[in-house]
């Protein structure tokens, strides 16, 4: 490739970057005004930052949104990694498409109706709303998510390698830990991950499901935003924020350095 | 696998299925058969077919349309340039990163920049251009959701081009085809089913987009899924609102067989 | 596969590390204590100061939870699985709370302070009797503006809103009650019309609106306003005094051919536990004192009448929060319409939302 090209392709990647985190990097700004609006910038200051952490209800809400997502995020990745799986091995066509379209129902439904219906379901089963509800409710929409991810990879794995595995007198079970799944992680960890975005992003589904006391971050953001947001939270996302960038860029290279082997592929999250 | 083990598995996944899925499809069918007072009736499927729905479904369509294309044309270029990177998938993390923010609070953000006393057009004033209304126009609505659906276009055809065998590039160039002609005959045709799933997994959100059609659009840009909302949190007529996810489903499971279709279609061409 | 044991085991550890820290930060909080009042009201509907102040006059913690809308309320309210024991929801909501049995009765006799309401805010359409419902808050929709962006536009009349130098520069709050009642009004009818040919008319009025109206958004008209989004903007009262305070260029007023008169009343949902500590917060509330704190602290107009005499003039004498009685004869509180002609509301303003322009 010519360099002037080189150039070009950067500054487009530039470009798609800065206007991703203009957003963010606006809310980061105005956590530091002193002027109590993301108006105008009057002067700085850390005050809401020492509110953050003089707030022990927000900060049990971080708190349980991450446990949320992390545990919703993980077995619904293990759910979905064995319907896939599943799904993958069903040979006629048409209760695999069948199965698909229903996989695919919750991802396309609003959130709201996925929200009432829940609501409505976990009236019916007498489950007491709270930290459950919320639970089964984000492992319950995280999971075709999941296999969405993990289905292509399947698709493109051979056949051929797993006969071979069994000619080589693999158990199911050995075929499935030595030859499917280290096949298939690039597709899990994005599933994984993808789950994890949904999770933390969501707030319709969590709003109707929710009571008791429980909350997570998003809907207690909506609650708040009532009055204007309050710069409190501003402070709260940088933090948030900042921790999760330190943690996705220092986890992907301690990653690395683990996996420095010759021939390793770079990048398997 | 041996048939046993593999119902085993089935077992979680198929429980899910059933309760979390066709149960709550089962309701909401139910649901749209009943009126505000709780009454079996039609009415609701016939109240569909007025003007006032059909125009809003239509616009719906469009939109969706509108987002998936521009998500389409920016997302592509940049997973391309994203497989050319050093630390790619550090960066594609990057991508997705943003999402992880609330987001009410980046629809707050957007409103202090795009808002008449914003930074865009305090930029724009500067440049000369003049003060515009960017805020609660088609382009700030369409703008804004390509930004919400960026990641989860970018993801599926960044995996597409991971899997495509470069050596085909290669070739091709060896074979003197032009950089286009590479790209049109070899690197988008193996990367289609990458699209195909972005696409899908715009698409069909965006004909059910919310909350940015109030905060960024002003309510000018009404689309299935506000007026689903709007029935099931204000009006209360959860009847009307069920009747309309139910067309929307049904919506998807035309999609989904189209786009299947399509799909045999393609490889038959190759395959000639 | 030992990469995805590894980071699987990695994400339970740290899950349940978390909620071993959680429940702890939650017990010595106190909020999984015995004795606790849980509230539902608006967010930041009430000074905090108080909050602490009647856990330490009574000793019972106080948990507070809040909703974003009515609807979001009732709902759950009716789904049961959750413990409210005392709900701040507005007039109309509470007359369908009553209708579905999903209200506790109030003891009056728990309730020596009740005496401080003023006798205008008692006894309404709503609940004659009082016998479910206590006055919190009241106010009235109106029109917020900037009197530099309007010309010599005064909005003494609805109508003012229809002219053309407006254009583009009006806001509407996103609510069918609120908008229809408008275009109601405006035309002389009364915003509880249900006559099909006056709903006919005020929608085609409305629809003459359109050119004019430059978005129709919820709570965001308050920081859209005050940061000078647009000239004027239909709101309720509560929401016109916050944004006063955040721009001081700005100015309410109620138009002459009436509005809305609203309430947001204390009850005691069917789902309470603790009836006693509810009547003793209810009552903790109605305090002249602690309604006088609360009314600064919220920017609301208060029902209570020896609050409003402990209040500085410059809230208390301002006409554009506490109408004179002339302007307050025209003023209607909603009607329940029933559901049916609710939702006909509701669907005549989608109609008017799918305008464009």
């Amino acid at each position: 490739m010519s360099k002037g090209k080189w150039k070009l392709s950067n500054l487009y990647l530039i470009a798609v970057f800065a206007v991703l985190y203009a957003p963010i990097l606006y809310l980061m700004f105005y956590s530091f005004n002193s002027g109590g609006s993301m108006r105008e910038f009057e002067g700085f200051t850390l005050e809401y930052y020492n509110e953050v952490f003089q707030d022990t209800r927000l900060l049990i809400i971080v708190l349980n949104t991450f446990i949320i997502a992390l545990l919703s995020a993980a077995i619904s990745t293990i759910i979905g990694v064995f319907g896939a799986i599943a799904i993958h091995y069903i040979r006629s066509n048409r209760p695999k498409g069948a199965l698909l379209t229903l996989n695919n129902v919750l991802i396309v439904s609003p959130d709201v109706i996925i929200g009432a219906s829940f609501l409505i379901l976990f009236t019916l089963a007498g489950i007491q709303l709270g930290f459950t509800s919320v639970l089964l409710s984000h492992i319950a929409f995280s999971i075709p998510i999941v296999v969405i991810m993990v289905l292509p990879k399947l698709q493109e794995m051979s056949g051929t390698l797993i006969d071979a595995a069994r000619d080589l007198g693999a158990s199911g079970w050995q075929v499935l830990s030595k030859v499917v799944l280290p096949y298939i992680k690039p597709g899990i960890f994005a599933g994984f991950f993808m789950a994890l975005t949904y999770s933390l992003d969501d707030f319709a589904v969590t709003f109707f499901v929710t009571g008791n006391g429980f909350s997570t971050l998003s809907v207690e953001i909506y609650s708040r935003a009532r009055q204007g947001v309050s710069l409190s939270i501003n402070a709260l996302s940088t933090l948030i924020f900042l921790f999760t960038v330190v943690l996705v860029i220092g986890y992907y290279f301690i990653n690395k350095r683990n996996n420095v082997r010759p021939g390793a592929k770079e990048g398997s999250l | 696998m041996e048939a046993r083990a593999r119902n085993l598995y089935l077992i979680p996944y198929m429980l899910w299925v059933v309760l979390f899925v066709v149960a709550p499809i089962l309701l909401v069918l139910y649901y749209s058969f009943f009126n505000v007072e709780g009454q079996f009736t039609l009415d609701n499927y016939a109240k569909f077919f007025t003007p006032v729905y059909l125009r809003m479904t239509l616009s719906s369509f469009w939109y969706a349309f509108l987002i998936t294309l521009f998500s389409l044309l920016v997302a592509y270029p940049t997973a391309y340039l994203l497989t050319r990177t050093k630390h790619k998938t550090l960066w594609l993390l990057l991508i997705i990163l943003p999402s992880w923010i609330n987001l009410l609070l980046k629809a707050y953000a957007f409103i202090g920049l795009f808002g008449t006393y914003g930074f865009v057009n305090t930029v724009l004033e500067l440049t000369g251009i003049g003060n515009k209304q960017i805020l609660f126009t088609d382009f700030s609505f369409v703008f804004v959701s390509v930004y919400i659906f960026i990641p989860f276009m970018v993801l599926p055809i960044f995996n597409a081009l991971e899997k495509m065998n470069p050596t085909l590039v290669y070739a091709a160039r060896d074979l003197g085809a032009s950089p286009w002609m590479t790209f049109r005959r070899v690197v988008f045709p193996l990367t289609l089913d990458g699209v195909k799933a972005g696409c899908m997994a715009v698409f069909i959100p965006a004909l059910s987009l919310f909350m940015i059609t109030r905060l960024i659009a002003g309510n000018r840009v009404i689309t299935l899924g506000t007026a689903i909302e709007q029935h099931f949190l204000v009006t209360q007529d959860w009847g009307m609102g069920a009747t309309i996810a139910v067309f929307l489903i049904i919506a998807m499971a035309l999609l989904m067989l189209l786009t299947g279709n399509r799909k045999r279609g393609l490889i038959d061409i190759v395959k000639r | 596969m030992k990469q995805l044991v590894r980071m699987f085991v990695l994400v339970f550890a740290v899950s349940f590390g978390l909620i071993y820290v959680t429940s702890y930060m939650n017990s010595s909080a106190g909020y999984s204590g015995g004795n606790t009042l849980t509230v539902y009201n608006w967010g930041d509907y009430i000074d905090p100061d108080l909050i602490a102040r009647f856990e330490e006059e009574t000793g019972i913690k106080v948990i507070y939870q809040t909703f974003d809308s009515n609807e979001a309320m009732m709902t759950k309210i009716k789904q049961g699985g959750t413990v409210f024991d005392v709900a701040i929801p507005s007039e109309y909501a509470i007359s369908k709370l009553k209708e579905d049995n999903l209200l506790l009765p109030i003891d009056h006799s728990l309730l020596p302070n009740l005496e401080h309401i003023d006798s205008r805010f008692m006894h309404l359409s709503f609940d004659p009797e009082n016998a479910y419902s206590v006055p919190y808050f009241w106010g009235t929709v109106g029109i917020v503006f900037n009197p530099g962006m309007v010309g010599d536009l005064t909005f003494d009349s609805w109508d003012d809103l229809w002219d053309d130098s407006l254009r583009n520069q009006i806001m509407l709050l996103d609510g069918a009650r609120e908008v229809m009642g408008m275009g109601l009004n405006s035309l002389g009818y009364s915003l509880n019309d249900t006559e099909e040919a006056h709903l006919q008319e005020a929608l085609a009025k409305l629809s003459r609106l359109t050119p004019n109206v430059k978005a129709i958004v919820g709570d965001e008209i308050k920081m859209l306003m005050a940061n000078g989004e647009a000239a004027a903007g239909l709101v309720w009262s509560g929401d016109a005094s916050e944004i006063m305070s955040e721009n001081e260029e700005l100015d309410y007023v109620v138009p002459q051919e009436g509005s809305n008169l609203w309430f947001d009343n204390m009850v005691i949902p069917k789902t309470a536990r603790n009836l006693e500590g509810a009547h003793q917060f209810i009552n903790f509330m109605l305090d002249p004192e602690v309604a006088a704190q609360n009314t600064e602290y919220v920017g609301y107009s208060t029902p209570n009448k020896d609050a409003l005499a402990i209040l500085p003039e410059e809230i208390s004498g301002d006409e554009r929060f506490y109408p004179d009685e002339e302007l307050t004869s025209r003023l209607e509180v909603y009607d329940n319409l029933g559901p049916r002609m609710l939702s006909h509301y509701n669907e005549l303003f989608l109609e008017f939302k799918m305008h464009r322009k």
